[in-house]
Formats: structure tokens, C-alpha cells, sequence
């Protein structure tokens, strides 16, 4: 094991299935000559060539789609959208195309694609560049959806998404390039297995189920409580869709107690889906409701004070726990 | 002539200077998120102003300081936006790239490439349907020009004929990827798969702009249909402020700022028409001083309320009086200002 950043991680899961199959190929805004928006792809041109490391123009309909003829042709493409507020205008090839081929074509063309990119918010970068899409991808059936927290789950879930032969929505937390974390030496090849969580932290008064930027709050926030004799078991479900619930409900059946922590808005999404999973499998095993400590149901304002109220923070997770245990 | 032609240097050595500061106050860490500098590309948004009327619209993208100043919006909205406060032109909600004022019939600035572009064909379209003689100026990147939303606009608004002039500021490069990687044709090419004019020219020299633009603004408000016009331009700075712009050489940035540096090709013509440097001077001082309140009256301004924020989801409802269910009201934060700003 050795420590490198969540991004560093990204990149070497990209470069090890590019050198293992020469039908992965990566393409995207900036991925090239400029190294990666986020410099998520360091090095990766002169690694593999222009021909498999793609430049784009600013058409992100036209290139999600391109990687989708080409994933129903045999390639298994990994498309980096610069972020995924512009996956919004290449929504009907992910929807329409990517997530819907394999039925309609009734098993005829498998469509093994990587959609990748950072998600959510940044640091006052506004309404229209802020948005945590996990609400909107868990939607569709014929779509994973997956969503690392740390360095070393960003790597093991990306290496696996690019084998699976089904398209993954594939979102990395903007905030997250930049931490540290220990993963495995290369030569381990770990793979991490879809609709698998992960506990956290271990504890016994209150379940917490959280991923992406609030994640790392929530480990911050177990360590305070800990201090005040409040014992949380933290808990990241890792992908999305498929969603571990069984590794959840036998820590509400221990705890008694559950609070979801997400950057999407309250309104539906993994996050009510959780809830509801909850409610219904262990409601005799409850002792107080479900609750979730959500960003503000409001578009994204640029203020940085604003900005800093509506994104899930430290207070509000705290005192959403608090109101679990009913102190 | 030399009287309109102080007037535009005027309007863009305030954007530069509103600008320059803008940089100084973002590594002062006054200024979050995204910084789109114009420094370089003010001939156009200067020129354009003078090639259309009060009443016409103007629609363009995240790069947008420089046009709303040319609407007539101050300097002082626009440095309390920037530093996220309640008396910017967006109330501290929107920030350098969502900048918007109604009342200077501006259309704002837009985020995501390419699709304001419809936006502005919609502004054209609602010109022809209260047969006004409004016009709507379109501007946007030379990477704007492949996506969807560029040929669904221009389409639409060829077939329709709107009263619109679709402005390509082609600075050369597409953040960090130069045109040729972007484009298979020059922009002002793809002219003919939509049947209409076309002009393509250089945009350092405001005067220029200004009146290669009146001809495709005549022809719209005439009713005869929109144009595409491509303006070769370059940006002096990065594409924001966390570009280091390594994809281009120090050499040709420094040879576009020798050669082609609209503000002082403009002031150097001012002085060769006989103004003297003693007014130029002083007018430069004065801009200095609007640049300086500015920036104090944006840094002495309160900041951006939840009152305004959440007032701002919905607009007053008809259909629900009371907007919100409830459920997740945003009032649950409840002082009407927030937090310290900067995390
Ligand atoms: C749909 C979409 N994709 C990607 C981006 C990220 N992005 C913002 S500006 C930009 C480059 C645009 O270049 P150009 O259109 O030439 O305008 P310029 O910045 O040069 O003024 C990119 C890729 C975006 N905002 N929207
Ligand atoms: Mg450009």
C-alpha cells in the first residue's frame, strides 16, 4: 500500500485498462494535449497515443454517442465529460441510447461504456456548474451508477466499470481529486465489486449512510461525537445502482437509528430511495425516524457564504444525528 | 469622429481596468469560482454597442463583464458581483458568469457552451412577434460552433428569419485547443449550410467592428433574416484564472498584445486625430477613479441574503401562492443573512 491522491488513483486505473486491452480508448474535452481538465488524465496521451487518448471539440452529444456506436461495435470506450453539468446535453445518448440499447435490441448489443467525470459542487462555481446528478442517473434502469469517496475506492471501482460490459455513470466528487488515501500497489490489480458498502467506521448508536464531499464531514463529525459518547457506524454504499441495502439494514438492526447524508437535493433520488428501503425492511427495528442532512432544496448561489450554507456541512449533519438519538 | 471614437476608448479601458482589478481582488481571494477575463477582445463588445440601440438585446457567455458594461451596466453592479454581494447586478446569486440586467436589455451570461445560443434566437423571435424593430445580438466562442445547440439556434432562426446577429468571437482557441482541432471549416463557413451572410473580419480595431456590424444589424432589423459573423480576436489572458495556457507560446501572446491591443490601437488613433494626451490623461484618471469606488463600494456592500435566494426559486405563484410545500423549505436557515463568506 502506499498513499496517492484520489485523482492519481483515477488515472492509474485508466492507464492499467488501457494497457491491458487495446479496445479501451478515452475521449473527452481536454483530455489530451491540455492533460485533463482536472488533470485526471496526466500523462495518459503521451502514455497511448493520440489515438486512443481523444481530443474533442465542445460536443459532448456527439462525442457520448460516438462512444456509444462504438461500444455497440465492439470498443469499450471511456468518455470524460469535462464535467457533469455538461452531461446534460448528451442526456438522451446516456438515457436514451446507452441505458436502453441492450433491452431493445434484446440482448443483441451489450454496451460496455464509462461515463466519468467530475460531480456536484466546487467552490462558487454557480447554479448552472454545481449540480450532484446522482438523483438523476439512479433513475433509469440499464445504468450503474457509481460514486467513490476515497482514492482507493475510486480505483477499484473504475478498473471494474471499465470491464463490466454495461454502461456506468461513473462520478468522481470534484472536491475529492486532491485527497490522499492508500491503495493497493499496481500489481495487485484490485477490482472492487459493484453493490458492495463499505463500512467506515464501526459503531453502535447510529447508522450513517453517506458518500462524495459530505463523506469525509461525516467521518469528522463521527470522531466529535465519539468524544461525546455518541458511537456512529458510518457507512458508504460505493455504488449507487446497485445499492447494497443489505450492509445497511444489518447496521440499522444493530444501531436502531438512521441518518443519510447526500449532496443532491432532498427531493427523491439515492437518498429517499435509501429511506424508503429502511423503513420498509427494518421499521420494527427503529427507534426513531429515518432523517437526512441534504444540501438546501435551492439552486446553487455563487456567494460563498450562501454557497456555504446550502452545501451539507458539519452543523447540520451533526445536528441532524443529534435529532436522531433525540438530543 | 474622433468624439465617438473617445467615447468607445472610454467604455474599454473601463472594461480592462474593471477587469484588471477583478484579477487583482480573485488572487486577493475577494473573487471565488470561475474568472473569464476579456481583456483583449474589448473592441467587439465596445463596437457591437455602437452598431445597435438602447432597445435591442444582448445575449452571451460566461466571458461577460465586458459586455454588460457596454450595455450600461456600472462598474459598481459589477465588482459587487464579483465579490458575491447583495448590491450586484445579480444580487451576489449569479457571479462573474451570471451576470444580468434587465433594465440595460441584457440577457445575461451563460454557462453552459452553446446554449444561450436558442436564447438568443427566442429574444429575436419574440422581436418579430410583437413586430417590434428590436434586434438581438448573439455572442459567443469560436468552441461554441460545434455543438447542437449552435446549428438548432442558427437553424431555427434562419428558417423563421429572426432579427438576430449571431456573433462568433474567435479568440483563437477553445480553452486550451486551438480552432483547427475544433473546427473542420472556418465558422464563418458553416454560414451556407444555413443560408445566410456572412462576415469575417479582424476585431482589434473598434471602429471596424463597429461598422462591419451595422450592415448584418440593418439587415435584421429589416426583417430580412439573421447572419453569422466571425470576428478573429484574442484573449491576453487565460481562458480563466486557473489556466496556466501552457498550449500557447509566451511569444504569441506578447506578439498579439505588440500588434493587436484594441485599447491602445484606439488611444493611439485618438492621438493622432489631435486629442491631446493631457485629456486622454485625464479621462484615464477619471476611469481610475470609477474603478477604485467601485471596488470599495463592492468591498463596503452586504452580502448576498438568503431572503433573496430563496425568494428567487419561483417567482410569485398564480398557480401555488405559497411556492414551496413545505417539505424542504429553504427557510429552514433562518437569519436573512448567511454565514461569514469563504470556506
Ligand atoms: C456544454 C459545455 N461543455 C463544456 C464546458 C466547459 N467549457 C467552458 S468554456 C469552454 C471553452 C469555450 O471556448 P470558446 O467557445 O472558444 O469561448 P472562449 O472561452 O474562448 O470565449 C469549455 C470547454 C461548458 N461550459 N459547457
Ligand atoms: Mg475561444
Amino acid at each position: 500500500m502506499r498513499e496517492i491522491t484520489y485523482r492519481d488513483a483515477l488515472n492509474e486505473a485508466i492507464a492499467e485498462e488501457m494497457t491491458r486491452d487495446p479496445n479501451v480508448f478515452l475521449m473527452g474535452e481536454e483530455v489530451g494535449y491540455y492533460q485533463g481538465a482536472y488533470k485526471v488524465t496526466r500523462g495518459l496521451l503521451e502514455k497511448f497515443g493520440a489515438e486512443r487518448v481523444i481530443d474533442t471539440p465542445i460536443a459532448e452529444s456527439g462525442f457520448a454517442g460516438v462512444g456509444v456506436g462504438a461500444a455497440m461495435t465492439g470498443l469499450r470506450p471511456i468518455i470524460e465529460f469535462m464535467t457533469w453539468n455538461f452531461s446534460f446535453v448528451a442526456i438522451d445518448q446516456i438515457v436514451n441510447s446507452a441505458a436502453k440499447m441492450l433491452q431493445m435490441s434484446a440482448g443483441q448489443f451489450k454496451i460496455p461504456i464509462v461515463f466519468r467525470g467530475p460531480n456536484a459542487s466546487a467552490r462558487q462555481v454557480g447554479s448552472q456548474h454545481s449540480h450532484s446528478v446522482d438523483a438523476i442517473y439512479t433513475n433509469f434502469p440499464g445504468l450503474y451508477v457509481v460514486y467513490p469517496s476515497t482514492a482507493r475506492d475510486a480505483k477499484g471501482l473504475l478498473k471494474m466499470a471499465i470491464r463490466d460490459d454495461n454502461p456506468v455513470v461513473f462520478l468522481e466528487g470534484e472536491t475529492l481529486y486532491s485527497q490522499k488515501g492508500e491503495v493497493p500497489d499496481a500489481s495487485e490489480d484490485e477490482l472492487i465489486e459493484f453493490g458492495k458498502a463499505r463500512i467506515a467506521r464501526e459503531g453502535k448508536d447510529v447508522t450513517v449512510v453517506t458518500w462524495g464531499r459530505p463523506y469525509a464531514t461525516v467521518l469528522e463529525v463521527a470522531k466529535e461525537l465519539e468524544a461525546e459518547g455518541i458511537s456512529c457506524e458510518v457507512i458508504d454504499p460505493r455504488t449507487l445502482r446497485p445499492l447494497d441495502h443489505g450492509t445497511i439494514l444489518e447496521s440499522v438492526k444493530k444501531t436502531n437509528r438512521c441518518v443519510v447524508v447526500h449532496e443532491h437535493w432532498p427531493y427523491g433520488g439515492p437518498g429517499a430511495e435509501i429511506v424508503d428501503r429502511v423503513q420498509r425492511e427494518a421499521f420494527d427495528h427503529l427507534d426513531s425516524p429515518v432523517l437526512r442532512a441534504t444540501n438546501l432544496d435551492v439552486p446553487m448561489p455563487y456567494a460563498a457564504g450562501l454557497e456555504n450554507d446550502v452545501i451539507v456541512g458539519k452543523d447540520r449533519i451533526k445536528q441532524t444525528i443529534l435529532k436522531s438519538l433525540y438530543r | 469622429m474622433s468624439e465617438e471614437l473617445l467615447a468607445h476608448y472610454r467604455q474599454m479601458q473601463r472594461i480592462r481596468r474593471v477587469e484588471e482589478e477583478a484579477a487583482r481582488a480573485y488572487l486577493a481571494g475577494k473573487i471565488g469560482g470561475f474568472l473569464h477575463l476579456y481583456i483583449g477582445q474589448e473592441a467587439i463588445a465596445v463596437g457591437a454597442e455602437g452598431a445597435i440601440r438602447d432597445t435591442d438585446y444582448v445575449i452571451t457567455t460566461y466571458r461577460d463583464h465586458g459586455h454588460a458594461l457596454a450595455r450600461g451596466t456600472s462598474a459598481r453592479a459589477i465588482m459587487a458581483e464579483l465579490f458575491g454581494r447583495d448590491t450586484g447586478i445579480s444580487r451576489g446569486l449569479g457571479g462573474s458568469m451570471h451576470m444580468f440586467d434587465a433594465e440595460h436589455r441584457f440577457l445575461g451570461g451563460h454557462g453552459i457552451v452553446g446554449g444561450h445560443i436558442a436564447l438568443g434566437a427566442g429574444a429575436a423571435f419574440r422581436c418579430k412577434y410583437l413586430k417590434t424593430e428590436d434586434v438581438v445580438l448573439c455572442f459567443f466562442g469560436d468552441g461554441a460552433t460545434p455543438i447542437g445547440g449552435f446549428h438548432e439556434g442558427l437553424t431555427l432562426a434562419a428558417i423563421w428569419k429572426l432579427p438576430i446577429v449571431f456573433v462568433c468571437e474567435n479568440n483563437q482557441y477553445s480553452m486550451g485547443t486551438p480552432l483547427a482541432r475544433t473546427n473542420p471549416v472556418d465558422v464563418a463557413a458553416k454560414s451556407v449550410g444555413y443560408g445566410m451572410p456572412t462576415d469575417r473580419f479582424e476585431g482589434h480595431d473598434v471602429e471596424v467592428v463597429m461598422e462591419r456590424l451595422k450592415t448584418a444589424v440593418a439587415r435584421a432589423r429589416r426583417g430580412e433574416g439573421p447572419s453569422l459573423v466571425e470576428i478573429l480576436t484574442y484573449r491576453f489572458r487565460g481562458h480563466s484564472m486557473s489556466d496556466p495556457g501552457k498550449y500557447r507560446t509566451n511569444e504569441e501572446v506578447e506578439e498579439m498584445k505588440r500588434t493587436r491591443d484594441p485599447v491602445r490601437i484606439a488611444r493611439d488613433r485618438l492621438a493622432a486625430r489631435g486629442v491631446s494626451e493631457e485629456s486622454l490623461a485625464k479621462l484615464d484618471a477619471e476611469i481610475e477613479a470609477e474603478v477604485a469606488d467601485a471596488v470599495a463600494f463592492a468591498d463596503a456592500s452586504p452580502h448576498a441574503t438568503h431572503t433573496v435566494m430563496n425568494a428567487t426559486v419561483l417567482a410569485p405563484s398564480l398557480a401555488y401562492p405559497q411556492r414551496f410545500d413545505g417539505a424542504y423549505a429553504p427557510f429552514t436557515v433562518d437569519a436573512a443573512s448567511p454565514s461569514e463568506g469563504g470556506r
